[in-house]
């Protein structure tokens, strides 16, 4: 199989170790470029801000569990849920959505790295600084506008101090770390895919991924230009939120939802991808409807940014407006009912395995019918009055973004694991994990669809006695601790399984991908011969795909320290900006010039 | 990206043919659009609602644009001819237009800078009125994506000079071109609609 130069320099056998592919000293890391690995920061990181933005969550818990409660000043509350949410959102279920990407979508396509390695390492520092950034907020003033940080309540007027500018300033990192990344995904799909893998041969999650990367290119955009227009309100003095100057704060609205509401499909389609995957491959049976899943997804991408405006119904743009946007929004409930049949018939009549993957993906199935059917709801406009700024839209983006998406990674997470790290994880503990979860989500979440009807506005620091808000508030407050529990169950799980996880081999699952062809964990150059794809389930079909026996160890991309020293520059431009000192501004400039040609005449192959 | 890069990865195998940086660049140029739309939207939807002077009418002149937007459209053509150049592997010709596009880019930040400066001292600022707001961080945006065209078109300039950019290099060009054409375009938007039409509403 391999010439003796090759076995010579580097065994075969021996790059498919866990120390060939993830060895390796602390700087070797810094500077690598290798989508395997930046995924796996990617996904290391995200699970951390997961488990921070889940501990401010329990805070806002503790803090609602009973009438008048003074666990936390209302101040630290209003910086606990903007956290909490920009948290969730952007450094948690994006990130780990990207963790996927890097880490999968290469090996699901057939290519040995991403089509820019040194800017996909400049995105996932970029991510990092970006989320420290934010986060060193909570040592001087931490935002307290809400995720969302409507206009004019974040003015100089009404929100002084630093807090609102650490938010945009972190936004805006975050916000470029993103589009790099989407357009990085977007062109490698396009353009790296292996001999024979059309589009319509592409897996599901590939798929998703493609249409995800298309929203954030397209959508990012918008956010931009709105946190740019706050940043020259605030910095200098501008009229564009300021309504005495014939400002439109509603204009905010906007610019947040032209964003906002793509990137709600920015957090689910590449749930929607794993689950896709994980279905077919426990029921044993390809994906039912291929083509129409496919086209369900690029459908809902499309439409995704033509329902901007149901989040803005009570702000009173009319009866005309309000039509519009109402009947889009019922109109994208159709694909994504499409696919729910979808998964459902790729179950029928299949050879199921109830594994944990599987759980987590039937899990995400149900819970995310629960969410889609309150989103329909508020898609009318007269429901939508009722229920606008209560605790139903609580519950409601609650079963979409943490039934739906965090249901379907964590699926992801336990289907991919063995790929990852070699090792399989202990499916008892992930059985205990998946039920906790379930139950502890459904006794958190559940009985805020009753609390907002009652009446019960979102945001609220506290309530009185006598409302009849206590109780089920109670058993939200226990619910989240029960669910914070269960993930004690995933790290315990999740830490154990890398030393004592029994070998994974290359397919555990008998999975029909592609990745699934290749070692536990992937050798650094992923595939050494590039195979040629005939089949939509290449590892199912008869002849699915070919590949040649290798002569030589492929040679990879070296390793770079630009990209961390360029997303250092832009760190080092964002805290000039925050704290005012115009010299600091000159010398970030500068490093980023200097480490942008660094970059550029940086040869790739060393 | 570099030229080591650029010669490595050019000959590689993709799906459609196209090369990967030429592909990354019009994915970015579809984002800059709605980046640039955006902006231009929120212009228009603050036209007109100024609740103080100074107003476009008061300010803008269209003769003395109409001067640096000829120029800047200029600029596109010397671009298109540097192309060709490094194509041909005139290596003369190469380094008098690749010299030329980012010169005339400059003359147009020159005017860019007259411009604002009298209307600074007319007494509009990011800060006056909404005209002041939308119109210096429109035109703003436009003037450093300008910007960031001339030094990369002038670091490719002084590549050529050191005669590091032959015909295997004619990518890099092009790819710079496609950029400097993009902020072309969005100029004659932006002259349209800033200055042809700041009759239209009020």
């Amino acid at each position: 199989m391999a010439t003796s130069e090759a076995a010579l320099r580097a065994p075969m056998s021996g790059a498919h170790s866990h120390e060939g592919t993830y060895g390796g000293g602390i700087w070797s890391w810094i500077t690598t470029v290798d989508h395997k690995r930046i995924g796996i920061l990617y996904g290391l990181t995200a699970l951390t801000f997961f488990v921070i933005g889940g501990i401010e969550a329990l805070i806002i818990r503790l803090q609602l569990h009973g009438p008048n409660a003074g666990i936390v000043s209302p101040e630290v509350y209003n910086q606990l849920f903007t956290m909490h949410g920009t948290t969730m959102i952007f450094l948690a279920v994006m990130p780990l959505g990207a963790a996927f990407f890097n880490f999968l979508v290469p090996l699901q396509i057939g290519a040995r790295d991403v089509a820019f390695p040194r800017l996909n390492a400049f995105s996932y520092w970029l991510f990092l600084f970006g989320g420290l950034f934010l986060y060193s907020s909570w040592f001087f003033q931490a935002p307290d506008g809400g995720w969302f940080g409507y206009a004019n309540l974040t003015s100089l007027q009404y929100s002084p101090g630093l807090g609102i500018d650490f938010w945009f300033l972190g936004l805006q990192l975050l916000g470029l770390s993103s589009l790099v990344a989407a357009l990085n995904f977007a062109i490698t799909i396009l353009n790296l895919r292996a001999p024979g893998m059309k589009l319509m041969r592409m897996p599901l999650f590939t798929w998703m991924t493609l249409v995800t990367s298309f929203l954030m290119v397209l959508a990012f955009p918008a956010i931009t230009v709105g946190l740019t227009l706050l940043m020259m309100d605030r910095f200098f003095g501008a009229d564009f939120y300021r309504v005495a100057a014939g400002g439109d704060v509603v204009l905010w609205q906007h610019l947040f939802w032209i964003f906002g509401h793509p990137e709600v499909y920015i957090l689910i389609l590449p749930a929607m991808g794993i689950v896709s995957e994980v279905i077919p491959t426990f029921s044993q049976k390809p994906l039912f409807g291929y083509p129409v899943v496919v086209y369900s997804g690029v459908l809902i991408g499309f439409i995704g940014f033509g329902v901007w405006a149901h989040h803005m119904f009570a702000v009173g743009l009319g009866p005309i407006a309000n039509s519009v946007f109402s009947a889009t929004t019922m109109i994208i409930a159709i694909p994504t009912g499409v696919k729910i049949f979808n998964w459902l018939a790729t179950m029928w009549g299949g050879k199921i395995k109830v594994k944990v993957p599987f759980l987590f993906a039937f899990g995400f199935i149900i819970m995310f019918i629960i969410g889609g059917l309150s989103g329909v709801m508020h898609a009318s406009p007269p429901a939508d009055l009722q229920q606008t700024d209560s605790y139903f839209v609580v519950a409601h983006f609650h079963y979409v973004l943490f039934g739906g998406s965090v249901f379907g990674l964590f699926a992801g997470i336990y289907y991919w694991y063995p790929k990852i790290t070699g090792k399989l994880m202990s499916e008892t503990l992930g059985k205990w994990h998946f039920w906790l979860m379930l139950i502890g989500f459904n006794i958190t979440f559940f009985p805020m669809h009753f609390l907002g009807l009652q009446g019960m506005p979102r945001r609220t620091y506290t309530y009185e006695p006598g409302l009849g808000f206590h109780d089920m508030n109670l058993a939200a407050t226990v619910g989240s601790f029960l669910l914070a529990f269960s993930f004690l169950f995933f790290f315990w799980n999740f830490f154990r399984s890398l030393k004592t996880g029994d070998e994974a081999g290359d397919n555990p699952w008998n999975a029909a991908t592609l990745e699934w062809s290749i070692p536990s964990p992937p050798p650094h150059y992923n595939f050494d011969t590039v195979p040629t794809v005939r089949s939509r389930d290449p590892l199912w079909a008869e002849d699915g795909y070919e590949k040649p026996p290798a002569d030589h160890e492929p040679e990879m991309p070296a390793g770079s320290a630009w990209p961390i020293c360029l997303a250092a520059g832009l760190l080092l431009l964002a805290i000039a900006a925050i704290s005012s000192h115009l010299w600091l501004v000159g010398v970030s400039v500068l490093w980023i010039f200097i480490a942008a040609y660094g970059w550029s005449f940086q040869p790739v192959y060393r | 990206m570099s030229q080591g890069e650029a010669a490595a990865l050019d000959h590689e195998y993709t799906t459609t043919g196209q090369p990967s940086r030429k592909m990354l660049m019009w994915a970015f140029i579809g984002s800059e659009c709605m980046f640039f739309g955006t902006l231009i939207t929120t212009y228009l939807v603050y036209h007109g609602h100024n609740v103080q002077g100074p107003y476009p009418k008061d300010l803008l002149s269209v003769p003395f644009i109409s001067v640096t937007t000829f120029v800047l459209l200029m600029s596109s053509l010397m671009m298109v001819l540097a192309l060709s150049a490094v194509q041909r592997g005139q290596k003369k010709w190469t380094r008098v237009y690749l010299f030329l596009t980012p010169f005339l880019g400059m003359i147009f930040l020159g005017g860019q800078v007259i411009e604002f400066t009298h209307f600074a001292h007319s007494g509009l600022s990011l800060s006056r009125n909404l005209f002041g707001s939308t119109f210096f961080v429109l035109t703003g945006f436009h003037g450093a994506h300008v910007t960031v065209g001339v030094i990369w078109l002038l670091t490719l300039w002084v590549q050529s000079l050191r005669g590091k950019l032959g015909p295997e290099h004619s990518l890099t060009v092009e790819i710079a071109g496609l950029y400097w054409h993009f902020v072309d375009v969005v100029w004659v938007v932006l002259f349209t609609v800033i200055y042809l039409m700041q009759g239209v509403h009020t």
